[in-house]
Parts: C-alpha cells; structure tokens; sequence
C-alpha cells in the first residue's frame, strides 16, 4: 500500500520530537512487520504499528497524531516485546499520544483522553483513583448515560465497585507531583 | 516472610476480592504483608498516555516509602505491578530522569527497591512444596485455563517476570492445588484492559476471543491475576452474548481465590460473592472433595 504524508511545514519535526521523548531510534527499523502481526488491535485500525513508524521516517507532519491507533492501542506492549530490533514502539505511541493532546488533535472514537483526564483528576483530587466520578465525568462530557447501566446495581449489590472516594493517600505528595510536573511542561 | 504491600487503587473498589484473597493466602502461608502507609495511585494508564515525567514520577513516593521500611515491595495488580517496575527502570537507566523526579519529589530515589508480584514470591520464596504441604483440600483435577495478559510479562526487559510467550508460574501453582492446568494459545493476548469504558466494542471483541479459546481448551474456569483481566473478561460476558450472540458462563476467578478454597479460608474473606459470573462450579468442585473426606 502507497503511504502519503504531509511533511511537516516548520520548526522540530514531529520525528525528531518523538525520538526525543521515547528515547527511541526510529531508524533502526527495517520494517519486518512483527509488531503489526502480533498487535493486539491490528484488525481495527487502519494503521498498524509498523506504518506509524514508517510515516515517523518518512517525515510525516502533524497529521499523524490523527491516526486511529494512538488511541486503539491497548498499550499491551506486544510491539516491543517482539521487535527484533528492540524499538520500543509503546513508547512512541505514548509520545504520539502526548503530542496530540499538547497539538489538540481531533478527538478520537471513545474519547480516551479524556477518560485519562477523568482518571488524572480524582488521582489528583484523592491521591488514589475514585471509579465513580472518573466515569461521570466520562459521561457527562461523552454523553453516554445509559452505557453500562444495567450492570451498575448488581456491582452495587455485589460491592463490586466502590461508592465513596478512600481517604489514607499522600495527598500532599501528589499535588506536588501533578504540580511540578505542570511546571515541568511549561519550561 | 516480611513484604511491604502495595494495594493498588482497585483493592478499594473493583478488585476488593482479589486483595482480601490475596491478604487471607498470605496469612495463611505465614507471609507478612506491611501495608505501605498511606500509599498513592500508580498513574495507571491514564498516567503513561499522558505524560513521561508524570507517569515516572506518582509510583516513586510508594517505592521511597518501601525503601525507608527495607523491605521488597509486593504487588498483586499486574497494572501497578507494571507501573512501578518501569518507574525503577526509567529512574535506574536514566540519571537525567532520576533527577527530575528528584526535584518534582523534593527527594532523591535511586530505583533499587525489588517490586515483585505475589506470584514470584509464592515461587522464588515459598515454593510449591510448601504450598502442596499447607491445603487442606485440592481443586480435584479442576481445569484451570492460566491467563496472564500483557502486563505481568511485557515489556520483558522491564518486568522480568518467567517466560514472557509461554508463562507457567500460575500453572504450575495450580497443580501444585491439585488441579489440571490447560495448554491453551491465549495466556498473553490483551483483553483490552484499560479501553473498557472508552472502547467497550474492542474489549468485548478480545474478551470474547480469549474465552472462546479457555471454553474450546476445555477449561472449567479462567484464573487472573489482574484487576483489569478480570473485570473486563466477567463483567463483559453479557455484552458478548448481545454484540455476538454467543453465550458463556465461565467463572474468572483470582488465583488467590483458587488457593485461598484449597487453604480452607472462609468464602466471604475470598469475595466470591463478588464475581458476576457465578463461580458455583468451581466451589461445587472442590467441596465435592471436602465431603468425601
């Protein structure tokens, strides 16, 4: 299959941005397509790991953070467990991933960054996750109520999933963390 | 036998079965668990999609209070199990890394203390003989389909844990207890894990792969070792039958629960009550045995 891309207009291109934050080299790769015969979701996307790298070489530009897998992929880390090269392919998915949130790229199927925003803010609120406002905040800004709701008793009933949020965390600590790094971002 | 424990967010709410099974095995075979005092999340997924230093930084705080108590961690979620692993290793293998968390912390953490998952300990440190000792009644011959998913095993370089294509660690666990455990394809396929509310059509799609395979080996239950696993795989059998039109009824149980019915610990410590597929036949299976005796 042709792959075209749209080279990048200005500035850092979005390969060498990557390469700086995963730490991988990009070039070692020789496209033997292990990554994409053993990923997970690679019957549903249209871009498999293996053609994300090869557009990552080839120069592609922004573009490339719209490519369904950065939010398909399940982060099983299959990629790299099995690239004969030792490229670390998750890793690259999750610098994609970050870029497309810093370049506010279009908002994928499911919303993923936003259930990871959800999940961010009773962290940050709590020091530890707290399911039930994590998944409304999901619903509210995704607008799927009724999604799931025939479960929710009986995980009730069952104490499945817990109602209130945990006390006993580090709160200070985690503040800090979320805090420095914001400051980090900035730099 | 002395651990600083690490519960992990689920053992509050999703997985409150897995860590009173696991905390009810442990005291069972006379291993300590200290709980790390007032532990905070991992960053889960959530935290490596978003950022490195982030996701870097929120397990050191727990690794640095293990450090003070010298004591190696234990961990029973293969998420937080993963999460911390790879914090030690960006922290260890990267000095410019170490020094950021350092000053995103106000303190300095090398990366050394030992993370291990429950199941290493059980192996490296009990032993199976030890285990074979302790029951008090076995599976009896119950086909056990061991599913490990993706973040025990990968990334191998970083988690370390027994074979990463082929592991037998929870296997070989559950012949020691007296069942029989299956040779199946699935053990490390992904199950979707943490797209369970944002992409519930691929969890689905996977979970429904990795049961057909356990139903077809001719397994009796599925045993995990993971929060994710098992949520995804028990709650979503109802959405494979409306997605797919195919019906299962297979049991998804912790490992810890399978030993903790061998070590004849009380049913509500185990959270059986808790499994939205009914476990009816693997309790079923092992009483028949405690009646005969």
């Amino acid at each position: 299959m042709a792959i075209r891309i749209k080279k990048g207009r200005s500035g850092k291109s979005i390969r060498s941005i990557v390469q700086e934050m995963s730490d991988v080299d990009l070039s070692l790769c020789f496209q033997c397509k292990k990554c994409s015969s053993g990923c997970t979701v690679s019957g549903m996307t249209k871009s498999p790991p293996s053609e994300i790298i090869r557009r990552l070489q080839l120069g592609a530009g922004d573009e490339i953070l719209e490519r369904d897998i950065i939010w398909t992929c399940s982060s099983c880390e299959t990629c790299y467990a099995r690239c004969p090269m030792g490229i670390d392919v998750a890793s690259v998915i999750d610098a994609l991933r970050s870029l497309a949130i810093e370049k506010k790229a279009a908002v994928p199927e499911g919303n993923v960054p936003l259930f990871n925003k959800a999940f961010l803010k009773t962290v940050r609120a709590f020091g530890r996750a707290y399911d039930l406002a994590m998944i409304g905040i999901y619903k509210l800004g995704t607008g799927t109520f009724m999604k799931d709701t025939e479960k929710f008793p009986t995980m009730v009933m069952k104490k499945k999933i817990a109602l209130l949020p945990v006390w006993g965390a580090d709160r200070k600590t985690v503040r800090r963390i979320f805090k420095e790094v914001d400051r980090d971002k900035g730099k | 036998m002395e651990y600083a424990y690490y519960p992990g967010c689920a053992s509050e709410s999703t997985a409150r079965d897995q860590h009173s099974s696991s905390k009810a095995v442990a005291s069972a075979l006379g291993i300590n668990f200290v709980e790390i005092p007032n532990w905070s999340c991992c960053g889960a997924t959530a935290a490596h999609q978003t950022d490195r230093l982030l996701a870097v930084s929120l397990p050191a705080p727990n690794l640095l209070t293990a450090q003070q108590m010298g004591l190696d961690v234990v961990v029973n979620c293969a998420a937080c199990y993963s999460r911390l692993k790879m914090a030690n290793h960006e922290i260890s293998t990267h000095p410019e890394i170490r020094e950021k968390v350092g000053e995103v912390l106000g303190r300095d953490y090398d990366g050394s203390v030992k993370v291990r998952h429950l199941l290493e300990i059980l192996h490296e440190d009990l032993g199976m003989e030890v285990i074979r000792d302790r029951i008090k009644q076995t599976l009896n011959g119950l086909k056990v389909a061991s599913y490990y998913g993706c973040l025990l095993v990968r990334p191998p370089e970083v988690t370390q844990f027994d074979d990463p294509e082929n592991p037998t660690s929870m296997d070989r666990l559950v012949k020691a207890l007296g069942g029989e455990d299956l040779d199946w394809p699935h053990k490390v396929e992904c199950c979707g894990g943490g797209l369970a509310l944002t992409r519930t059509d691929v969890v689905v799609k996977l979970s429904e792969s990795i049961i057909g395979m356990a139903q077809a080996a001719g397994a009796e239950c599925i045993a995990v070792a993971c929060p994710m696993c098992q949520v995804n795989l028990d709650l979503r059998q109802i959405d494979i039958k409306k997605a797919m039109g195919k019906k299962y009824d297979m049991p998804i149980v912790y490992i810890t629960q399978l030993m903790g019915l061998c070590l004849g610990v009380p049913y509500e410590e185990l959270g059986l009550n808790k499994l939205m597929v009914s476990p009816s036949r693997v309790v079923d299976a092992i009483a028949a045995v405690q009646n005969q005796s």
